[in-house]
């Protein structure tokens, strides 16, 4: 179901619902390789393609890593939570460290194509399905 | 020894004790809270706000940030798979240690909202020599 935003006050609202909808953890099943679960990662379609957006705030550009090989998608990198020196800490929520998931979607992909955008402490990959993999249709005789 | 992994976290969703007269979830940034000599520095999560969005207040030794995403940005898209919700933050502090509110500054780097906010000369911790 595409979201469509027509009523200015039911945006967050309607964008919030579909997600709970989709909200599963079994999508990737056995499929999914590398350690760990972050960074947290929601899956779109748009058309034909995927999108695939995750939440990494405090993650510096030149500390993630994507790769994209066939149908699976690699990200990895660091997170890094710094304080001053000499800092008595109040409160500590966030935390940092390494992490390398790899998620295997359910297409191939046209790697070339693939375009990342990294704003905000959110990466935006926008993965063209490949050619060789889109449906064909068939004429009947 | 091997390199500690990120653990994931869930996001937090805030249940506060007045509702809110928008509606839709909202969310507690994960906040680290520390103190130098010279400054209370407040750093939150804050993914996907840009920093127009942000909105910082001190009233009555009350800090509170509010960080508005845009759902524009989901339109034309179908979720396939979820694994976090999206949602406004917002999170308040008291301040214990007297602040000096006109020199509060506060900056935004990749969804991270840094506050600093600077202690007041009387409350700087002195060191008295002894003659």
């Amino acid at each position: 179901m595409v979201l469509r935003m027509r009523d200015p006050f039911a945006t967050l609202v309607a964008v919030q619902r579909a997600m709970d909808n989709a909200m599963q953890r079994d999508w990737f099943g056995p499929l999914t390789s590398g350690r760990g679960a972050y960074p947290p990662v929601n899956v779109f379609e748009r058309g034909e393609d995927f999108e695939i957006v995750a939440e990494l705030p405090g993650v510096k550009k030149e500390d993630l890593d994507i790769q994209v090989k066939g149908a699976t998608v690699r990200i990895h990198g660091k997170k890094t939570v710094e304080y001053a020196d000499e800092a008595s800490v109040h409160r500590h929520e966030r935390v940092g460290g390494e992490f390398d998931r790899t998620l295997t979607l359910p297409a191939q992909i046209d790697a070339d194509k693939v375009t990342a955008d990294y704003r905000d402490g959110v990466l935006t990959l926008k993965l063209p399905r490949a050619a060789s993999d889109r449906a064909r249709s068939v004429a009947i005789n | 020894m091997a390199p500690r992994e990120v653990a994931l976290q869930e996001k937090k969703e805030l249940a506060p004790a007045q509702e809110r007269t928008e509606a839709g979830k909202f969310y507690s940034p994960y906040t680290d809270i520390y103190e130098t000599s010279d400054a209370v520095v407040v750093a939150m999560e804050v993914p996907g706000v840009e920093r127009s969005a942000i909105d910082i207040r001190l009233d009555k030794g009350v800090l509170t940030v509010t960080g508005n995403i845009d759902p524009k940005r989901y339109e034309d898209v179908a979720p396939i798979y979820s694994e976090y919700n999206v949602g406004n933050f917002v999170r308040s502090f008291t301040l214990s240690t007297k602040i000096a509110s006109d020199q509060i500054s506060a900056s935004a780097a990749d969804g991270v909202l840094t506050v600093r906010l600077p202690k007041a000369r009387e409350a700087v911790a002195r060191r008295i020599a002894i003659q």
